[in-house]
């Protein structure tokens, strides 16, 4: 990956020792970060996750009891599930809405595409935090604009709060609004790398625009669609303060996710031992995901 | 706002081919099809800007009227009571400043250290820096989410908990910004390097004299990234942050809502105000933003 042009790996090899020191220098501060905040810390974490360490004092090696704890914990699998449905519904609906709305940007016929740009990425720039007041905002049971519409309308209001599977498709709504701006850049750079002359022999072929997208766009565009979906469910594994701030979780527990549990038992209850082997969990899960998606990638690829 | 010269811009390392991509239709053809495509465009516009504008519009009614029905849309008598109060009355102004803090010092070290690292990772060749590029890979396989209790503890241990330092320093290291400047140095023709090199130029004099400065907008684009990303943090300083005068304006908002009785002009005015910082940087920088490469994008 680190490969050279061409007229430099052809120059004389002794070459390459000659500069050690300046390299060096220049990676010396990310390298005593990257050793301090990275590599330390996932060994010890790795380590803690086998021991009942609680943050202070002495500890000992419990062997595998977290995890074992943890597989028997349902508060955990409940995390866990509420988790991967977050995951499920959050990824298609971001995908289809980002993707319909390049499409739509990057469509001659549309007008007015710079300023409504900004439209959909500022959501992107307020912080989880804000957009999750935004929404608590919007669809407040007693005040909220969202009901009161429905009530204008002549329905009634629906628990958006109490109701534990409303308030996460709210979660839902809420972040795939958020996240829009960053899959449709990704997506814009992509349908504008198709050639053109694709679409020009399409359309002479008779294609109507909906065909030309099925048949070019979406077969183009493949792999950024596989970073798009992998970027999204990563993130939404770790979502958490979406949901501290638009429901704290709630209603009670019910949406607590698994970075909320981890804060929860690691912090809250100070069982940095048993948080740790629940982040493992966690790591692994997004370890396989990045796996799944890489092999899924590379065998589109190479079709 | 500067919105109106957006395309030219963000258009223009596209060349030529983006501006004719689709097949032209005829001009009879053309409002035809201009419309509904408009249309489209308009209403998920209007769709994506309506919570923003509600919650910016009901953040200048009085207290009183926030919950009065009818809902209107426009605050019939428009005051900032919610701002004022948000500002004084919960040590706003203080979060306002530490955020900044943050914001800036971890900007300007993380553009830093990820140009430095970016440039040898893209000009030097040696086997320390491959082992360390894979390194660099990995942390972006690794988020931090998944390692908060020891990397809190390690914060800890090193005297950084409950200061701003302890938010500064563990952000300094992204993966993110040291891809952004090595895929940028790769495209700077060696030649460059050599010839400095024959005139007798020592490398870190190559580096800062050379290379910093061609670097420019790969840095504008990296500054405003880190700022979004530290101005937008909550779970680290969270946990960092003990001290009330210490926290940032994320927390501050946070504990407001999750207040048992919410004061919503205090939470609206709070967050609006948290906003502007990052909106006016994007309008006025958002040809960096949005030509950024931000596919590695992903981590903070």
């Amino acid at each position: 990956m680190t490969k050279r042009a061409p007229d430099v790996s052809a120059s004389p090899p002794r070459r390459r020792s000659k500069y050690t020191l300046a390299p060096l220098v220049l990676i010396a501060a990310n390298v005593v970060l990257f050793a301090l905040f990275f590599v330390w810390p996932a060994v010890i974490g790795l380590v803690y996750s086998f021991t009942n360490y609680t943050g202070v004092g002495a500890f000992q090696f419990v062997g595998l009891d977290n995890y074992q704890h943890l597989f028997g914990d349902s508060t955990f699998f409940d995390a866990l599930t509420r988790t991967l449905l977050y995951t499920v519904l959050f990824v298609p609906l971001n995908f289809v809405f980002s993707l319909l709305i390049a499409n739509v940007l990057v469509s001659k016929h549309a007008k007015g595409v710079s300023v409504a740009r900004v439209f959909f990425f500022i959501p992107w720039l307020l912080s989880p935090i804000v957009v999750g007041v935004l929404w608590r905002w919007l669809f407040g049971e007693n005040f909220g604009l969202v009901n009161y519409v429905i009530e204008k309308l002549g329905g009634s209001a629906v628990p958006w709060q109490s109701n534990a599977d409303l308030s996460l498709l709210v979660v839902v709504v809420a972040a795939s609004w958020a996240w829009t701006g960053f899959s449709m850049l990704l997506f814009i750079a992509a349908i504008k790398n198709v050639p053109v002359s694709y679409y020009e022999a399409a359309s002479l072929d008779g294609a109507g625009p909906w065909r030309q997208f099925v048949s070019i766009t979406l077969p183009s565009i493949a792999p950024t669609s596989f970073i798009v979906i992998l970027l999204n469910t990563i993130h939404a594994m770790k979502e958490y303060p979406l949901f501290a701030s638009l429901n704290s979780g709630g209603p009670g527990t019910s949406n607590n996710l698994l970075v909320q549990y981890i804060y929860q038992t690691g912090f809250k209850s100070g069982q940095i031992g048993y948080a740790s082997a629940a982040s493992f969990v966690l790591m692994l899960i997004l370890m396989a995901v990045a796996i799944i998606q890489l092999v899924v990638n590379r065998r589109v690829e190479n079709r | 706002m500067t919105t109106t010269d957006m395309p030219r811009k963000v258009d223009a390392g596209r060349g030529r081919a983006v501006r004719k991509k689709r097949p032209s239709s005829s001009a009879s053809g053309g409002l035809r099809r201009a419309v509904p495509a408009t249309t489209l465009l308009w209403v998920l516009a209007a769709l994506y800007g309506m919570p923003v504008l509600w919650f910016v519009l009901s953040s200048f009614k009085p207290a009183g009227d926030l919950f009065s029905l009818p809902l209107t849309l426009l605050p019939h008598d428009p005051t900032v009571s919610g701002y004022k109060a948000a500002w004084d009355s919960a040590n706003f102004s203080e979060y306002f400043i530490n955020t900044t803090i943050v914001c800036v010092i971890a900007t300007i070290l993380t553009v830093g250290v990820s140009c430095c690292t970016g440039y040898a990772l893209a000009k030097y060749d040696n086997k320390w820096l491959k082992v360390f590029f894979v390194g660099i890979l990995a942390t972006t396989m690794l988020p931090s989410e998944v390692m908060l209790a020891p990397q809190f503890l390690v914060v800890r241990d090193l005297g950084l908990y409950n200061s701003l330092a302890g938010i500064i320093i563990p952000a300094v290291l992204t993966a993110t910004g040291c891809f952004m400047f090595r895929q940028f140095f790769l495209t700077v023709p060696d030649e460059l390097i050599e010839a400095a090199r024959i005139d007798g130029a020592r490398e870190l004099s190559i580096f800062l004299r050379i290379m910093v400065p061609i670097s420019r907008p790969i840095m504008l684009t990296l500054a405003i990234l880190s700022f979004q990303w530290r101005w937008n943090d909550y779970i680290w300083p969270l946990l960092m942050l003990n001290d009330p005068d210490k926290f940032t304006v994320q927390i501050g908002i946070q504990s407001l809502v999750g207040a048992q009785n919410i004061n919503w002009s205090l939470v609206l005015g709070g967050s609006v105000i948290s906003m502007i910082p990052l909106i006016v940087i994007f309008l006025v920088f958002q040809r960096y933003v949005m030509n950024a490469d931000i596919n590695a994008g992903l981590k903070d």
